[in-house]
């Protein structure tokens, strides 16, 4: 099978190769782990345990308040020592603070899960809601809301990505070397539930042996292992399901609108888990590199273990640290201090030298159109961009600014060092605001 | 934590390409054409190159002073309309006409408009038709190559004017021992400077392929289905140099797919329709130029498909 693709991204250099070999390392064991009630896309969770309670591995913490919010449960055994607000990657928020006792005392309520196959759709999703499952790629949606869509929406695809784009990251190619049997059984547990005939995994190309594991893998159930050219944003929703079935979402769309239903790996290989062994998610699988870290590490950790503490669990910083980042260096999140919680979506904590987060000076833009031709969305960033510097939120509009993907690759080429990507932020929030009113 | 973290949008990593490297990439591309006209030409010509690229830094630099912006001369955009204006003066001009050309092009067309990407024409190629109309005589006083101020016509000009003397053969249009401007005559060292620009992902073969073709195709239909006139309109005229490294003129050409196919196409209909049927032998400028006017008209009509949106 060729290589499939999409039109339009960009080709940054990988920097996967501090850690793409290295067998993923345990780090299970944080003396404190600080829990946030909000790790996802949704409302916050209500806090269910209180100052001095004692609580188990697997223990609900936080109660999802909505639908569209996940539930969060203790990652270790200890005491609470405290429900407080505190830096988060996602704000000043409610987090709760857990001694670990060390003893991984698993609560009572972690049963294996009976088979599958036995099992309504309902009952899986319902199992997946409880479990507190989020969008593991970076986004931390949460995983139930996308398994039910509407009845007028039937799905007949379930599209995994494992195409791991962002630079730097390789958990998810680890994860797929070392656990492929988890992604297969989680993508089966979800073609079940949704009553999917079409399962594919697009991984690029520039992890061939995480190809040829995961086709192994998979061989026998139908489900279709792809090879994707290794192009940035490879692994962006839209593109991802373009490269795979040749679909487009309707601007404005969802997968859903064409019965595609999309994942990240680690997310499946956590559903997976969750039916071997009941355990919800509390763990999670997360790359911690850059050249401002000693010793780069793929680490499977508990989630709130402070980001400090994984930090130093690498040797510490290489030198003095210039930019934390929660993801990778084209979609990650700056962070301003390094005392926060890793959480159920960080993929990876990048830290870059002071040279390195330098800030690029712009200069005037040249109209050289490369943000045109690698824009995935086929906008004209160039066009969007001026639009949103001069006020001119109505016009910006025109160009579809609503349909960036926020990817990053029109910045990435820019000769000019423009901040493109920054200032069409600005008026998608200026046009969404304004129709809100 | 003790030290201080940047904190900024992402992406955090950004291409190493940059205006200066991209602007030095032309200017490398277009030596081995402007060397050849040196060659060709004598050591006059290399005078004139000088003069031209020296008084359009030194432009450059003081209308940037006055409008109290960064002076980027260091960026090499001046240094290339400069090169390009010089290779586009025949050798015989008096050597003040490129002083003023550079001062033109810079101050005028350039700087006047917002500076770098803000031109809405060729600053090139709006110098050199102002020097075309206000000293006609000097811009079109041919040198012989390598004889001493015999004139001669451009090969175009024969072909136009029908006149007594032989049309120079492929072969010398090819290697550039022919009549015309400093740059223009070697269309072999400027398709090489162009293929580099492609390799180096500068340019796209769209707009001069999409040129050269209209161009060879109307001129093949036109002359009656004529391989040796129409090769010598490919190659013998201003044609290879316009279409390469004029007419991609980042700032005054379409930034949309579409929108330049149709900017290309225009400027080869027009280019033909001048040469052939118009007062002049070459239509190269005119219709690089007229089509650099209506760019931003044809990027509004040329708006790409939204991903997702309706085909």
């Amino acid at each position: 099978m060729g290589l499939l693709t999409f039109k339009g991204g960009i080709h940054p250099p990988h920097a996967k190769k501090a850690t793409e070999h290295l067998p993923i390392v345990d780090f299970l064991d944080p003396k404190v782990v600080e829990i946030p009630m909000r790790q996802h896309i949704g409302a916050p969770c209500e806090p269910v345990v209180q100052k001095g309670d004692y609580v188990k591995v697997g223990q609900l913490v936080g109660s999802a308040s909505s639908f569209v919010s996940a539930n969060v449960h203790s990652s270790v055994s200890g005491t609470v020592l405290d429900v407080k607000k505190q830096d988060t990657a996602y704000g000043y928020d409610v987090v709760v603070i857990i001694e670990n006792d060390g003893l991984n005392e698993v609560h009572e309520s972690i049963v294996p899960q009976p088979d599958f196959n036995t099992l309504s759709g309902k009952e899986i999703i319902e199992i997946i809601k409880n479990a507190g499952i989020v969008g593991m790629g970076g986004a931390g949606f949460p995983t139930h809301v996308k398994l039910s869509p509407p009845p007028e929406k039937p799905i007949d695809t379930i599209v995994l990505n494992g195409a791991e784009c962002e630079p730097y990251l390789t958990c998810d190619h680890r994860l797929m070397l070392e656990t492929p049997d988890l992604v297969i059984k989680g993508l089966q547990i979800l073609m079940h539930a949704l009553n999917v005939p079409n399962g594919y995994i697009g991984i690029e190309n520039n992890k061939p042996d995480a190809i040829e594991t995961m086709t192994k893998a998979a061989s026998g159930t139908g489900i279709k292992v792809v090879g994707l050219r290794t192009k940035y944003p490879q692994g962006a929703e839209k593109q991802l399901i373009f490269a795979c079935t040749g679909k487009e979402i309707p601007s404005g769309g969802l997968p859903m609108d064409i019965g595609v239903v999309v994942n990240n790996v680690a997310t499946v290989a956590t559903i997976g888990n969750l039916f071997n062994t009941g355990m919800p998610l509390i763990e999670r699988i997360c790359t911690v590199t850059g050249k401002g870290i000693k010793t780069p590490k793929n680490i499977r950790f508990k989630v709130g273990t402070p980001v400090k503490t994984l930090i130093e669990f690498c040797d510490g910083y290489n030198g003095t640290p210039g930019k934390l980042l929660l993801g990778g260096p084209m979609m990650g999140v700056a962070q301003m201090t390094d005392n926060l919680p890793a959480m159920k979506n960080t993929s990876g904590v990048l830290v870059f030298t002071p040279e390195e987060a330098k800030l690029p000076e712009p200069s005037l833009c040249i109209r050289c159109g490369k943000c045109v031709s690698t824009c995935p969305a086929f906008l004209e960033p160039i066009q969007i961009s001026a639009y949103a510097l001069q006020n001119n939120y109505d016009k910006a509009s025109e160009y579809n600014a609503l349909d960036c993907i926020e990817c990053g690759s029109c910045s990435f080429v820019c000769p000019a060092n423009r901040p493109l990507l920054q200032t069409i932020r600005v008026a998608k929030r200026e046009i969404i605001a304004k129709k809100r009113k | 934590m003790e030290s201080r973290l940047t904190v900024s949008s992402s992406p955090h990593i950004r291409s190493t390409e940059t205006t200066q490297k991209i602007m030095r990439d032309v200017t490398i591309a277009l030596l081995p054409a402007a060397a050849f006209g040196v060659y060709n030409f004598g050591l006059r010509a290399l005078t004139i190159l000088v003069l031209s690229i020296v008084s359009a830094m030194a432009a450059e630099a003081l209308s940037q002073k006055i409008r109290k912006v960064p002076i980027t001369v260091d960026d090499f955009s001046a240094v290339v309309t400069g090169l390009l204006l010089g290779m586009n003066l025949p050798v015989s001009v008096p050597l003040w006409l490129p002083i003023v050309g550079s001062a033109f092009a810079i101050i005028i067309v350039k700087q006047a408009f917002g500076g770098l990407g803000h031109n809405f024409m060729n600053p090139a190629l709006a110098a050199r038709a102002m020097l075309v109309a206000s000293w006609p005589v000097e811009m079109t006083t041919w040198t012989a190559v390598k004889a001493d101020a015999v004139s001669s016509a451009t090969t175009l000009g024969i072909l136009k004017e029908g006149l007594n003397v032989p049309v120079p053969s492929i072969t010398d249009a090819l290697l550039g021992t022919i009549g015309g401007c400093i740059g223009e005559t070697s269309a072999l060292l400027l398709l090489l400077g162009g293929i580099y620009l492609i390799y180096r992902g500068v340019i796209s073969i769209r707009i001069p392929g999409l040129y050269i073709g209209t161009v060879a195709i109307l001129t093949f239909i036109i002359t009656g289905f004529d391989v040796q006139t129409t090769m010598l309109h490919v190659l013998a005229g201003g044609l290879i140099l316009g279409a390469f490294f004029m007419a991609t003129d980042y700032a005054s050409s379409p930034i949309t797919a579409k929108g330049q196919v149709i900017y290309a196409i225009g400027m080869g209909v027009i280019t033909v329709v001048i040469r052939m049927y118009g007062g002049y032998p070459e239509g190269v400028s005119y219709s690089i130029l007229l089509m650099n006017v209506v760019a931003p008209l044809i990027d509004k009509y040329t708006k790409p498909r939204v991903f997702g949106g309706a085909k």
